[in-house]
């Protein structure tokens, strides 16, 4: 991890390029976490993963979380690492709800993580996050006509009926 | 008529093979675009045992969770334990006991050699050595035995608990690893007796599903098959956690990263873990198995029926469990697979906001598709047999 004035060093070398990409910068039981503004991600993790002295090639997770009700109410997670130095370092792009039927959108990073292929697949199949620039950005682990997101936190448990083929039978 | 035989060879056609082939080793579909018997490109397709565990997880307070998580890799449930648990103690800042991080090293290493087992049996199965199976399973069989004796339960023991483990090792348990652990190295040997010189062994897996080492870390690829392409990468010993930093033991590195060295690679692994069953037992310190924090641990039985103030402890703590303080975290530990990351959302109830599972299998599967082109199909299934992905940590 980087220490807390490292975390700062960083915030003001991307603030030099891109102003206004950092929001927020956090450190959370011993971690170091920077929180982003979504339209900037891809410079972000561009410069984490190249810049000389950053070094956050390998992406270990990328996961979504909805802070309901909390705004912006979503954040897509980079769990970033450098393995030479064995540091993680963790970006959220925070993502408000765009109301209605809208979704939320952000940057794809495949090109630069190939391995979040598959994990940006995964957060749009649970959170309805479209990653703009996905090769392939269809469902995954649910069925492909699947309606609704139902990792968010307005979406009940239990909201499915299941059905046997006793109710069907039965109550159908 | 040649006209008819060079169409016949260069024509693409897909192939759909699954869900559930014998060889996939759980619920996967593959669509294969095949040239002949070559594999020009294919399409994992997963979600076929997608039962919404990360949901479940959310309508269930903090000590209801890890029955569920088990679940998900149920090869390696003592990890997917040790993950969420793991997380939730450095959550709310409760430091497990000495003693209880050498019983769980333990069985995480015991469970490490089980799963190793299961994916030599059935891989080994796959390119046609049968006895193969028998021989790991016996040894599987007298793992799920120790954890059968300690925990009550073959598979899905619920054994660590956020703050230690739920028990102490009974009597006897000690003599009955200790005879395990002073065998398995015999019977890892005749394994590769078996296989090392195995002539159909050798020529299916040498040079097959090749990936370079830079093409595994873009796709993200830990664990085994990252150290088979020569990658020293381990979280055992690039973090510090549980009774790791006091173990001996090594790191086995492929070089080519062929299915191979893939093979060599686990085999040598499950040497290794057998190293640090032996030593965590030899140094076990004595002392509690689970911390003395009232708030988050249930208070033990014999003081229910003396104690008013237990009572109250184990009252609360069963019916609405404890809550933690606003937070997240991700903690990862090195699974059998590779790096097992689960991420927690605390929003100050006694139930997640979120579980997350990074699950090795889910994240590796990506790298089937650079394993398998351009080799023939019946390599694309060797290659599948050494990529070991576990269907239920795939689809949670």
């Amino acid at each position: 991890m980087p220490d807390a004035p490292g975390l700062e060093l960083i915030r003001g070398e991307i603030e030099q390029d891109h102003p206004g990409a950092i929001l927020d910068t956090g450190f959370d039981h011993g971690a170091a976490s920077l929180s982003i503004d979504p339209e900037h991600v891809l410079a972000v993790l561009t410069w984490l993963r190249d810049a000389p002295g950053q070094g956050y090639r390998f992406l270990s997770s990328l996961h979504a979380a909805d802070y309901l009700p909390a705004e912006p109410r979503f954040a897509v997670h980079y769990e970033l690492l450098n393995r030479d130095r064995v540091e993680r370092l963790r970006v959220k792009a925070l993502l408000a709800d765009p109301g209605e039927d809208a979704l939320p959108e952000l940057d794809s990073c495949v090109e630069l993580f190939p391995t979040a292929e598959f994990q940006e697949r995964e957060v749009f199949d649970f959170f309805g996050i479209v990653f703009k620039g996905h090769p392939d950005l269809t469902r995954i682990l649910l069925p492909e006509d699947y309606v609704g997101w139902p990792q968010r936190r307005d979406f009940p448990v239990g909201g499915e009926p299941v059905t046997f083929t006793y109710n069907e039978r039965n109550y159908g | 008529m040649a006209e008819l035989t060079d169409d016949r060879t260069t024509e693409v056609m897909t192939v759909n093979i699954g869900p559930h082939h014998p060889a996939t080793h759980g619920v996967l579909r593959l669509v294969v675009d095949l040239e002949g018997e070559v594999v020009k490109d294919l399409k994992p397709v997963i979600g076929y045992v997608h039962t919404g565990i990360e949901k479940s997880c959310e309508d269930k307070s903090y000590w209801k969770v890890i029955p569920f998580v088990e679940r998900m890799d149920y090869v390696s449930y003592f990890f997917q334990m040790e993950a969420y648990c793991g997380a939730v103690e450095r959550l709310v800042g409760l430091e497990i006991p000495p003693r209880a991080k050498y019983l769980r090293t333990i069985f995480l290493e015991l469970n490490r050699i089980h799963s190793h087992l299961v994916w030599l049996g059935t891989t080994a199965l796959d390119l046609g050595a049968i006895s193969m199976l028998w021989y790991c399973f016996r040894e599987r069989d007298r793992i799920l035995d120790l954890f059968e004796m300690a925990t009550g339960q073959r598979m899905h023991t619920r054994y660590f608990q956020v703050g230690g483990v739920i028990e102490d090792i009974p009597l006897g348990f000690e003599a009955k690893l200790r005879s395990f652990v002073d065998e398995m190295p015999v019977r890892v040997g005749q394994y590769q007796a078996l296989l090392d010189r195995n002539e159909i062994f050798l020529s299916r897996t040498k040079g097959t599903g090749i990936v370079s080492r830079e093409r595994l870390l873009e796709l993200g690829v830990t664990g085994p098959l990252l150290r088979a392409a020569g990658e020293p990468w381990d979280l055992r010993k690039a973090f510090d956690y549980l009774a790791y930093p006091e173990m001996d033991f090594k790191i086995p590195v492929g070089t080519v990263g062929d299915n191979y060295d893939r093979y060599r690679v686990r085999v040598a692994e499950m040497l290794e873990s057998t190293k640090i069953v032996g030593q965590a037992l030899d140094a076990l310190p004595d002392g509690p198995f689970i911390a003395d924090d009232r708030k988050y641990v249930l208070p033990p039985r014999s003081e229910l029926s003396t104690s008013m103030e237990s009572l109250i402890h184990h009252f609360k703590l069963v019916t609405e469990g404890y809550r933690v303080a606003p937070g997240e975290l991700y903690y990862a530990i090195e699974s059998p697979r590779g790096e097992l990351g689960c991420f927690v959302l605390a929003d100050g109830s006694s139930k997640p906001a979120r579980v997350h599972f990074r699950d090795p299998s889910f994240v590796n599967l990506q790298a089937f598709r650079d394993m398998s082109t351009g080799t023939y199909i019946a390599d694309m299934i060797c290659s599948l047999g050494m990529l070991d992905p576990i269907l239920g940590g795939v689809d949670r």
